[in-house]
């Protein structure tokens, strides 16, 4: 263990960076709108992914009302209620989470927390931002086009995806979704490649790979699956796009659409299913892993104590990385696909827990005798934790092929992946906007606010999913917009629905007081400092906060132990920072 | 501690709204009852897992929240600690994996003695198909589906032309019989839910899926479609009733076979050319 923790050599000489290598720009809107700077593009692309959030907050409470009160609002039509979910869907998986961890906290965070002084290839990087905002830009436009967005369900599955009868299906609504789609996989393979190339090339002296901080571990191995993943999302939507436009048939059988036989013959439904999952199942963790790293540290750094078994978090990042492009088809479990798969994907599903078991171990056993300051980062990591095992354990329900054959395609769902990838991550962002704004803006945001926001946000969370499941369970299956008449649900579920509607409504509402915060922070916020929170990684020695252009001024940082240096007995503060050189105090008890 | 005892209600809560609550599955009326007990058993070990760790990071927050002088530990690794925490998990996860794929070798086994009806789904109704008094299905292709003919037979099929044809009245079953259910579709997918029967499976065109079941109770119980499949796809219903043999035998024999309503039809279709003329 000891050897990731400190250098005894203090003998390194710091690296200066010879200026010619960083693009300066010669003007304003080089400095702020086409930006090379990485800090620059993060801020650009997590303002666009939240405001493009707000679109898919906005549809969840349409959906709500729709769901808790049917009948009464009488502008929301069957045909709309698929568009609603639809765009709802992908935005949050794609065009908000994914967005958002690689493209705004990759961005800020790896040059900073790698000692780096940018992404090494800066106008690569600019131009993922820039593509990623046109797909942004086209999945909008399909608000406005004729026959509306698609409302074949995130999952876009063929045939219904590009027929009649579905929104959008025969007319523009599918094919600007499948070119937004393939835009925003044009641009992430930008930015993607850039921050595992930084991960792997400009890291500072003495910042080895087990010396990073797990944010960096989670986002970098987020990306890595991100790159091998989303060709088989691109692969699918290219092929789609060809079957829709110029009537090719990769996933269209011989098939009658309303009395009248189509042209389509020989093409598999179910080989786009592959796609999409095996795309699809690593997204979850591409969402995931960047939340484990990031609330590692928000752990450690507010309960003042190291990360539990560093090793061991790293080495779960990377198998449940590995692990999850094996378990695709356990979204497929009633797909019609050969019953024998069954066996292998429960049992690879089965096995991902393990190393994801770990990881909140090690979470919660870093609280133990720490000395937990309350702060708001910290409140959301704990939400993050309750959240997130509730989501998982409900994911060894649906992995577990027989349990999901009765559950799947119901509500149990999409409570499940709500807790597990929707509310958990959100969790970390906010946790980690609560962290990190001081570094961005050099102000705190309001800690009443604050925690108004976070104790709304997480117990009215809380109170939307997890009784959805029970409704779920009863057998209300999900993409209805209406369940009618039906003989096994009971008069009482309607008044549960009405009960999970008002508490969305208030949660969303929340969310005002924290993008308020977010603005007036900005100007009235508490001057933050250049290290507010006591943190050793690198992100909080710059010498400038908010940091420069080139991050570090004249030198680099040289890197002397782990991110984990909290507590440390002996040291005379409680944290001792990545770039301290060792001496001045004695390490003791590092053997624990 | 507030926060403490917050994230212990969540905790509490949660187990009481499991207990308390009168939101739980409707009773079964089939034979799968194995995979109710698989759900309650994963109930149990993830309910008390949940609980084991909401509970021990309440009280980690109780007990170490930061006050003037507190200092934490420094322990950056505890082996011995972390393997048997893996190990621990291991057995837990494997004690539910091994039942589940009993079960399903159970769902995926399909008794030799299993008589095949058909279910068809089509933007958006269902229709159903029995086998006649040679206990075979005939063949079918989507390219012969026309409102003469809904289910698509092969005309020329000797097997097919005793086949019931039930277009869009309600699928009767007989108790007690294990029955394979084979599905079909001629447009986009679709799933044949029952929720008592606790089985399903999405249907694709250009395929025939199946699974099968056993009809354990009497009654009449509500079909879904659980697979999106357009606009109605949440109003695409029919219903399955479940009999004692001599009631089914009864509403069978007044069926029509799929010669018969192609004769049927043949017979209108002349009679309307003769008076047309
Ligand atoms: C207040 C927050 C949210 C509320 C109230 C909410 C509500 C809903 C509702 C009502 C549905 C449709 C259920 C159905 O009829 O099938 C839905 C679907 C979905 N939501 Fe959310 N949601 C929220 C946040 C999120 C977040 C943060 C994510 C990010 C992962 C997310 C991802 C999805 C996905 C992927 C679907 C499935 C769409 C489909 O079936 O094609 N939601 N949500
Ligand atoms: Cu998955
Ligand atoms: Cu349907």
């Amino acid at each position: 263990m000891v050897d990731v923790l400190s250098d005894t050599n203090t003998g390194i000489t710091p690296a200066e960076v010879v200026d010619v290598e960083l693009y300066h720009p010669k003007s304003w809107w080089t400095t702020y709108i086409f930006s090379q700077d990485a800090k620059v593009i993060a801020i650009q692309y997590a303002l666009t992914a939240m405001a493009i959030g707000m679109v898919a907050l906005v549809l969840s409470w349409l959906m709500r009302l729709q769901l808790g009160f049917p009948g009464t609002f009488s502008f929301i039509d069957p045909s709309q209620y698929l568009q609603f979910i639809t765009m709802h869907g992908m935005i949050m998986v794609i065009y908000l989470l994914t967005a958002l961890f690689l493209g705004g906290f990759g961005n800020y965070l790896i040059p900073l927390m790698v000692g780096a002084r940018d992404m090494v290839f800066p106008y690569v990087n600019m131009l993922s931002y820039w593509i990623y905002l046109l797909a942004v830009v086209v999945l909008v436009a399909t608000f406005f086009v004729p026959g509306g967005p698609t409302g074949a369900g995130w999952t876009l599955y063929p045939p219904q995806a590009i027929l009649s009868g579905t929104p959008g299906g025969n007319e523009w609504g599918i094919i600007l979704m499948l070119a937004s789609l393939i835009l925003f996989i044009i641009g992430f393979t930008m930015g993607g490649l850039n921050y595992v190339v930084t991960v792997l090339q400009a890291r500072t002296r003495g910042m080895t790979l087990m010396r990073m901080p797990l944010t960096v571990w989670g986002i970098f191995t987020a990306t890595v699956m991100a790159l091998l993943a989303f060709p088989a999302l691109f692969v699918a939507a290219v092929m789609m796009l060809l079957d829709r436009a110029l009537g090719t048939s990769f996933f269209m059988p011989t098939l009658q659409e309303m009395g009248q036989l189509m042209k389509y013959g020989g093409g598999s439904p179910l080989l786009f299913q592959h796609l999409f999952w095996f795309f699809g199942h690593p997204e979850v963790y591409i969402v995931a892993l960047p939340a484990f790293g990031i609330v590692s540290d928000l752990i450690s750094t507010h309960a003042r104590k190291n990360i539990f078994g560093y090793r061991m978090m790293v080495w779960a990042i990377v198998a449940i990385g590995a692990l999850s492009f094996v378990v695709w088809a356990h979204h497929m479990y009633v797909s019609g696909m050969h019953p024998q798969f069954g066996f292998f994907f429960a049992t690879t599903t089965l096995i991902i827990a393990i190393p994801t078991a770990i990881k909140v171990y090690n979470w919660v056993l870093t609280l133990w005798r720490g000395d937990i300051h309350l702060t708001v980062p910290m409140l959301f990591a704990l939400a993050f934790i309750v959240t997130f095992v509730n989501g998982g354990l409900t994911g060894l329900f649906l992995g577990n092929v027989v349990v999901d054959v009765p559950l799947s395609d119901t509500m149990f769902v999409v409570a499940h992946f709500h807790m597990v990838m929707g509310v958990a991550p959100i969790m970390v962002v906010f946790g980690a906007i609560y962290h990190w704004y001081p570094k961005i803006t050099g102000r705190m945001l309001n800690d009443g606010l604050g925690k108004f926001h976070f104790w709304v946000t997480f117990l009215g969370a809380y109170a939307v999913f997890f009784p959805m499941h029970y409704v779920g369970l009863q057998g209300m299956p999900r993409r209805y917009h209406d369940i009618g008449e039906t003989s096994f649900i009971p008069a009482s579920a309607h008044d549960l629905n009405a009960f999970i509607s008002v508490a969305a409504l208030i949660v969303g509402a929340a969310q005002l007081v924290f993008v308020f915060n977010l603005a007036w922070s900005l100007f009235k916020g508490k001057e933050a400092g250049g290290n507010p929170w006591g943190a050793t990684t690198l992100e909080w020695q710059t010498p400038q906060t908010p940091p420069a252009h080139g991050n570090w001024g004249k030198e680099l940082p040289i890197v002397y132990r782990w991110a984990y240096d909290y507590s440390v007995p002996g040291a005379p503060r409680d944290f001792v920072p990545q770039n301290e050189p060792p001496g001045g105090f004695a390490v003791q008890g590092a053997r624990a | 501690m507030v926060v403490a005892l917050i994230l212990l209600l969540v905790a509490i809560g949660s187990v009481l709204f499991h207990l308390l609550s009168p939101w739980w599955w409707t009773p079964i009326a089939s034979n799968w009852g194995y995979i109710d007990d698989t759900i309650s058993l994963t109930f149990w070990i993830t309910g008390a897992v949940f609980v084991a760790v909401v509970a021990f990071m309440a009280y980690c927050v109780f007990r170490f929240h930061h006050k003037e002088g507190r200092k934490a530990a420094y322990e950056p690794e505890n082996k011995r600690l972390e393997w048997w925490l893996t190990v621990g998990t291991a057995v837990g996860v494997a004690a539910m994996l091994a039942p589940g794929l009993v079960v399903w070798h159970q769902f995926v086994t399909v008794p030799a003695d299993a008589s095949q009806i058909e279910v068809m789904g089509q933007q958006w109704r269902w229709s159903y198909r029995l086998p006649g008094k040679d206990g075979k299905l005939g063949t079918s292709d989507v390219r012969n589906v026309s409102s003469d003919n809904p289910l698509g037979l092969n005309p020329g099929d000797a097997a097919g032309q005793d086949d019931v044809v039930i277009e869009s009245g309600d699928l009767h079953l007989p108790i007690g019989k294990p029955i394979k259910v084979l599905l079909r579709s001629v447009d986009v997918l679709h799933n044949f839910y029952v929720p008592e029967f606790r089985a399903k499976m999405d249907m694709v065109p250009g395929a025939v899926t199946y699974f099968w079941f056993t009809p354990t109770r009497t009654g009449s119980f509500d079909v879904l479609c659980a697979e999106l499949c357009g606009i109605a796809h949440a109003q695409m219903r029919s219903k399955v009733i479940v009999q004692e043999e001599g009631e089914y035998q009864a509403w069978l024999e007044q069926q029509q076979t799929f010669a018969e309503l192609s004769g049927q039809r043949r017979t209108l279709k002349a009679t309307y050319q003769v008076s047309g003329e």
